[in-house]
C-alpha cells in the first residue's frame, strides 16, 4: 500500500474508533477542519510510526508543522524518500 | 474596634494601579473591563453571605470565576476553583474536603443540587458589598490536580505564595496583552490571569468551545502580545493553519516536557518572539523560565549554596526538588503525604538527567502519563482493563509521542493462558473489545492507544508490578 492510502485508511480507522464523522478527505482540506484533534492525530502518528517506521515529527533536523491533508501526507512521502535515500 | 490587618487582596492590588483604559477580560462572548470588575457594580445576592465562607466556584465559563475572584479574595475564608472539565461526580467529594458551604454557579445549578447548599448565580455580574472578614488570615486558593483515582487533589495555594514569581517589569511596555490557552481555573492559567490582573492589562480568556482557527483570529483582533500554553496546544496552532492570525512578541511554553522540536518551530513561526519555557506545577509552583530557547535548563540553575535564590533547586535521585515561596502548602485532602518535606523541599516526581552542561527531562517518576497536559495514573486504567472478563493482569505505560508528548499503551495477560486463548485473528477482536470497554469507561485521552497480549508480566520483590522507572 502506498504512503497516501496508509495513511488514508489509518484516518478512517481512528475516526471510526473515536466516534467522530470525517467528511471528504482531498489535499486541500486543513487538518483544522478534519474533525480530528491533538488526541486523534496523536493516535494516527502512533500508527504511522508502527506502520511505515517513520515519526518525522521527531526528525533531528527540525519539522514543518503540516496545516493540510496534503501536507501531511507529503511530510511522511519525503521521509520515507529521504530514509531510502 | 480595631480590625484585623489581612495582606492585600486582588481588589487591592489591583486597585492600586492606574488601570488602562482598554484593560479588560474577555471570552468570544463578553469582554468586562477591569474598572467595572473594582466597581463590583454586581453581585446578584446578599453580599454578607459570602463573607467568612468556604466558597466553590463551579461556573461554566472562565469569565465569571475571574469576576469572583476578584469580588471575593479578601473576602471569603477559601476560594475552590473549579475547571470546566470536572466530573461533576466529584462535586460531593470536593465540597466536603474543602468544608464548602456556598457555591456560586453559572446558570444550571442541576449537577450541584443533590449537595444541598446556599447558592449564588454569577452570571458574569457579580458583586460584594464588604462586610470586614473577622479573621487576619488571608483568603485561601484551592486547586484541583488529578489524583490516582481520578479524583482530583485539592491544592491549597494563597495569593502571596500565588503571585510570588511575577514581576511587574514584566508588564512594563504599555500594549501588553495577555492570553493563555490554559483554563485560568488550572494552576498555569491561574498565573496568567494574575500577570493580567498585577499589570492591569487586558486579558483574553479560551474557550473550549471555539475552534482553534477562530481562538487564533480572535487573539489577533485583540492584538495579543503575551500567550503561553502546553506544548500539546502550541503544536495544535501550528497545525491549524492559523497560527500566523497573531504575531505575539512573547511565547511561553509550560505543563509538558518542551522539545527541541517544538521550540524551534515556535520560533520559526514567530521570528518576532522570545520563546521560553517555564517549570511549574501546581504543587510546586512556577520554578523557573529558560529563555535561551533550548530544550531543558542550564546545570547552573542547580543552587550552589542554599538560600541564596528566591527558587532553590536540587536533584535527589534524579529528581527535581524545588524550594520557594511559591510552593503550595498543602492538599486537603485526608491522607495525602505533605507536599513540602520537613526541610521544606518539595518533590516535583520530574525526572532528570545531566546532558554536558543541561539537565533535560525525562518523564515522571511513579508512571504518571502527561497526554497533552492531562495526566494519567497507569493503575486507573489498569484497574479499568483487569474487569474485563477476558484480562487476568495488564500494565499500562507511556509511549512518547510527537503530539501529545505521550500516549497511553497496555500490555495485557489473558486469563487461563492455553486455554481458549484466541488465535491471531481473535485477539484483534479481543482488543476492539476490551478498548470499547475502556472508552465507555474512561476520558479518551486515557484509553490505551494499542493493547499488547503478553504471557507475563514481571512482579518486582515488592510484590507489585515491576514498573520501568
Amino acid at each position: 500500500m502506498t504512503i497516501r492510502l496508509t495513511i488514508l485508511s489509518e484516518i478512517e480507522k481512528i475516526a471510526a474508533a473515536q466516534n467522530r464523522t470525517l467528511g471528504a478527505l482531498h489535499d486541500d482540506l486543513p487538518l483544522s477542519q478534519s474533525g480530528f484533534d491533538s488526541l486523534c492525530f496523536a493516535l494516527l502518528v502512533a500508527r504511522l510510526e508502527d506502520d511505515l517506521g517513520l515519526d518525522p515529527f521527531s526528525a533531528a533536523d527540525g519539522v514543518s508543522f503540516p496545516v493540510t491533508i496534503g501536507d501531511f501526507i507529503k511530510l511522511y512521502e519525503d521521509a520515507a524518500a529521504h530514509q531510502a535515500a | 474596634m480595631l480590625q484585623p490587618t489581612r495582606p492585600p487582596n486582588l481588589r487591592a492590588l489591583l486597585g492600586a494601579q492606574e488601570l488602562r483604559r482598554d484593560a479588560a477580560v474577555s471570552d468570544p462572548l463578553t469582554s468586562v473591563g477591569l474598572d467595572e470588575a473594582l466597581a463590583g457594580a454586581n453581585l446578584a445576592c446578599d453580599p454578607a453571605d459570602l463573607t467568612d465562607r468556604s466558597i466553590l466556584l463551579a461556573t461554566p465559563d472562565q469569565l465569571s470565576t475571574a469576576l469572583a475572584l476578584i469580588a471575593l479574595d479578601g473576602i471569603a475564608a477559601r476560594l475552590v476553583l473549579c475547571p470546566g472539565d470536572v466530573d461533576p461526580k466529584y462535586f460531593g467529594d470536593i465540597a466536603r474536603t474543602a468544608a464548602v458551604d456556598c457555591i456560586v454557579h453559572g446558570g444550571d445549578p442541576a449537577p450541584l443540587a443533590s449537595l444541598d447548599l446556599p447558592m449564588v448565580k454569577a452570571d458574569r455580574t457579580l458583586t460584594v458589598a464588604a462586610r470586614h472578614p473577622t479573621t487576619a488570615r488571608p483568603t485561601e486558593w484551592i486547586l484541583l490536580t488529578s489524583g490516582t483515582t481520578g479524583a482530583p487533589k485539592l491544592v491549597r495555594h494563597d495569593l502571596a505564595g500565588l503571585t510570588a514569581p511575577i514581576r511587574s517589569s514584566a508588564n512594563a511596555q504599555a500594549d501588553t496583552v495577555w492570553a493563555t490557552f490554559y483554563d485560568i481555573r488550572r494552576y498555569g492559567g491561574l498565573q496568567i490571569f494574575l500577570r493580567a490582573m498585577l499589570g492591569g492589562t487586558p486579558l483574553v480568556l479560551s474557550d473550549p468551545t471555539e475552534p482553534v482557527d477562530a481562538h487564533l483570529r480572535r487573539l489577533g483582533r485583540r492584538e495579543v502580545t503575551h500567550i503561553s500554553g502546553t506544548p500539546s496546544h502550541w503544536r495544535r496552532v501550528l497545525m491549524s493553519g492559523a497560527a500566523s492570525a497573531m504575531s505575539p512578541r512573547y511565547v511561553r511554553l509550560s505543563g509538558e516536557i518542551a522539545d527541541q522540536a517544538i521550540l524551534d518551530a515556535l520560533q520559526a513561526a514567530y521570528p518576532r518572539a522570545a520563546v521560553s519555557h517555564a517549570y511549574a506545577s501546581t504543587e510546586a509552583g512556577v520554578g523557573f523560565n529558560v529563555i535561551d530557547g533550548r530544550e531543558g535548563f542550564p546545570a547552573a540553575l542547580i543552587t550552589q549554596s542554599p538560600r541564596d535564590a528566591e527558587v532553590e533547586i536540587r536533584i535527589v535521585n534524579d529528581t527535581l526538588q524545588l524550594r520557594s515561596p511559591r510552593t503550595a502548602y498543602d492538599y486537603l485532602d485526608a491522607g495525602q503525604p505533605p507536599i513540602r518535606a520537613a526541610d521544606g523541599f518539595v518533590d516535583t516526581g520530574d525526572l532528570v538527567e545531566l546532558r554536558g552542561d543541561r539537565y533535560v527531562f525525562l518523564g515522571r517518576r511513579g508512571g504518571v502519563i502527561n497526554v497533552g497536559g492531562q495526566k494519567v495514573h497507569p493503575e486507573e486504567v489498569e484497574a479499568v482493563l483487569n474487569q474485563h472478563p477476558a484480562v487476568q493482569v495488564s500494565l499500562v505505560q507511556a509511549r512518547r509521542n510527537p503530539i501529545t508528548g505521550a500516549l497511553v499503551v497496555a500490555d495485557v495477560v489473558l486469563k487461563a493462558p492455553g486455554a481458549g486463548v484466541p488465535g491471531a485473528t481473535d485477539q484483534t477482536g479481543l482488543a476492539d473489545e476490551i478498548l470499547a470497554h475502556c472508552r465507555a469507561t474512561l476520558r479518551p485521552f486515557k484509553v490505551p492507544s494499542r493493547i499488547r497480549f503478553v504471557d507475563s508480566l514481571q512482579v518486582a520483590a515488592t510484590g507489585k508490578l515491576a514498573r520501568p522507572s
